[in-house]
């Protein structure tokens, strides 16, 4: 009996093991064969490849609008997790530790972007900006701007969630005692809450920003010739063309993605955030 | 005259009544302890004196003014958690610092300040180190240090021991006992252990189901109980049920046993008899108060040996008799004994 029970738990074992693999590989493999994609010779897109060069990457550089998506992207990103957590932060704190009507819903209300879809948010944001434009006369379709409000809206829940499980993990005396020794909850929240929740907040900021990079709905609506992000240019380029060009700009937004991530774990653990 | 005290005061969450009508005078430079088992409401009591949760009626005064309604930060508390509550983020230092900062005090006083305040707890060296570097004894030392730096008008302890291991208890008890009379600082100490209770308090307030049942000096409520609940919560207590008879100078059982007693006032529902004044005989005798017993079960406690003893059918005494008598004495389970009560140690309870 203790033998076949052993037996059963060992093919658990494997099964378990078998499908960890199996999605670990159905999650790596579009990556790993973007990257491989890029260092192809060929122009035409066939197996197995004719050599291997870095043509592909000079190319991105000399094409003016990966160049300039870039640099909108990262301008718009930047913004969006700024105003993200300015939204996100002083929002968490209200609902981890008050108590009010309409708490429940305005948490819903937050989590929203992440159930509407995004080409929903892109559309109505569309229709908003053109009414704002003809009232006030301010160009905001196709500004920095407008896609920065836009890209704020789909960092928001993800802020939400990382930054409330954070909250919810800190002990409530500790504010209390910083109440007891003189500091107002404002003061309490920045000097003793605030550093305590610091690896949340970091953690938002770099979902927040990868969100953003990598958006292409919300964008697809609110951009203008000339001023693209990255995923579109990346999107306009496939519609005339396909070589490796943009798998090489795929593979430098995945480096760069990647560099952030790395460089988040530096400061706080990843892997311990994820776990909260 | 009363640095802190409480006036009427009741606190409701939603339809429970957790503190029911609660008047307390706190004298300056006393310890006061408030003592019932968990969920009686001493904790909230506790918080209301803090400010963290207000009362639903009545109203708190520290030091003459009315701070009913003030929040914690504007009320000069110190208060030590059950869990130390210390800033994780930062040092030792920084941790006792963070009240005078808030102060503003100069950086030179801060400095100084905050090192005697470490001093006093004998912590002067460990400035440097950050909270999870600390035993449980040093980091409960620095959260004492921390709400002393600020010298605060009344000090709020919440069951600061209980996180300490038993051995520490009793070394930190005695050690915070010697800083409050030291400083001679106005305390408020929650707790639901009668030992720290009794060892530590000037006076203690009994609380049972959000209710006070007896305020009183240790002494008071173990030799003077004003109620079953009391009874038996302070110390151990052999509780007897019965009524008066003869003019109130016996207590007589529900199984019948006819006990002489010198303190029962009428209304008495019960006797309560220590276990210490249970008088175990060395051969039968006759006279007031004197019963045949049989030994039930005999316990071994170091100081003292604790005896089950069987009167009747329904009815059994604890008797403890201290080691180290001149001539210990063995019982075995099944033995017959005499014993004899005191009547001067037997008091009668009224009901709760």
């Amino acid at each position: 009996m203790v033998r076949g029970l052993l037996l059963r738990e060992r093919v658990g074992r494997v099964t378990f093991q078998a499908a960890v693999g199996a999605a670990f590989v159905f999650m790596v493999l579009p990556i790993a064969l973007v990257l491989w994609l890029s260092f192809f010779a060929n122009e035409i897109l066939s197996l197995p490849p004719e050599g291997y060069s870095l043509r592909w990457y000079r190319e991105v550089f000399a094409q003016r609008q990966f160049i300039n998506g870039f640099r909108t992207s990262l301008n718009v990103a930047l913004l969006a997790t700024v105003c993200g957590l300015l939204v996100t932060t002083p929002a968490s704190f209200a609902l981890a530790r008050a108590r009010f009507r309409g708490r429940e819903a305005l948490f819903q209300l937050l989590m929203s972007p992440l159930i509407v879809p995004a080409i929903v948010i892109g559309t109505g944001l569309y229709m908003s900006f053109v009414e704002l434009e003809i009232l006030t006369g301010f160009p905001v379709v196709g500004s920095v701007w407008g896609l920065a409000i836009g890209h704020t809206l789909i960092t928001i829940p993800w802020g939400m969630r990382l930054i409330t499980a954070n909250l919810v993990g800190v002990d409530r005396s500790v504010e209390e005692a910083a109440q007891s020794l003189g500091a107002s909850p404002l003061v309490a929240a920045l000097k003793v809450t605030l550093p305590l929740i610091w690896p949340g907040v970091v953690a938002a900021a770099l979902f927040s920003f990868v969100v953003s990079f990598g958006n292409l709905e919300i964008s697809l609506l609110l951009v203008t010739p000339g001023q693209t992000t990255l995923p579109i240019a990346i999107l306009q380029y496939l519609e005339w063309k396909i070589d490796p060009t943009i798998a090489a700009a795929s593979a430098l937004q995945i480096a760069i993605v990647g560099a952030g991530l790395l460089l988040t774990d530096r400061f706080v653990s990843l892997t311990k955030v994820v776990q909260r | 005259m009363a640095t802190v005290s409480l006036d009427r005061v009741s606190k409701r969450f939603g339809e429970v009544l957790a503190v029911d009508d609660f008047s307390i005078d706190v004298a300056e430079g006393e310890l006061l302890v408030l003592l019932g088992p968990s969920g009686c409401g001493k904790t909230t009591t506790l918080r209301m004196l803090a400010g963290f949760t207000y009362p639903s009626e009545g109203r708190v005064q520290i030091r003459g003014r009315d701070v009913t309604h003030e929040p914690p930060y504007r009320r000069n508390i110190g208060v030590v958690f059950q869990h130390y509550a210390l800033f994780p983020h930062l040092d030792v230092f920084e941790n006792v610092a963070f009240g005078l900062r808030r102060r503003k005090a100069p950086e030179a006083e801060i400095a100084d300040r905050v090192q005697r305040a470490l001093s006093l707890v004998k912590l002067e060296s460990l400035g440097q180190r950050m909270p999870r570097a600390l035993s449980g004894g040093e980091q409960q030392r620095v959260a004492v240090a921390r709400a002393l730096v600020i010298e605060p008008d009344v000090l709020l302890l919440d069951e600061p021991l209980s996180n300490l291991d038993a051995k520490l208890r009793l070394d930190v008890r005695q050690e915070m006992r010697r800083l409050q009379q030291l400083l001679k600082i106005t305390t408020v100490l929650v707790t639901h252990d009668q030992d720290e209770a009794m060892s530590m308090g000037d006076r203690l307030v009994v609380i049972d189901r959000g209710r006070v049942q007896q305020i009183g000096s240790p002494q008071d409520l173990y030799l003077a109980p004003r109620n079953r609940f009391v009874a038996s919560f302070i110390g151990r207590a052999n509780l007897m049920e019965g009524r008066l008879e003869d003019d109130g100078s016996r207590f007589v059982t529900r199984s019948g046993l006819s006990i002489a007693c010198a303190h029962c006032a009428p209304g008495a529902g019960s006797l309560m008899v220590r276990p210490e004044a249970v008088e175990i005989l060395d051969r039968p005798t006759s006279g007031l108060n004197v019963f045949p017993a049989t030994v039930e079960v005999v316990t071994y406690l170091g100081s003292i040996s604790e005896l089950v003893l069987r009167l009747t059918k329904s009815e059994t005494v604890i008797a403890t008799e201290p080691a180290g008598a001149a001539a210990p004495r063995h019982w075995t389970p099944g033995q017959q004994v005499t014993i004899r009560v005191d009547p001067a140690s037997a008091v009668g309870i009224a009901p709760s």
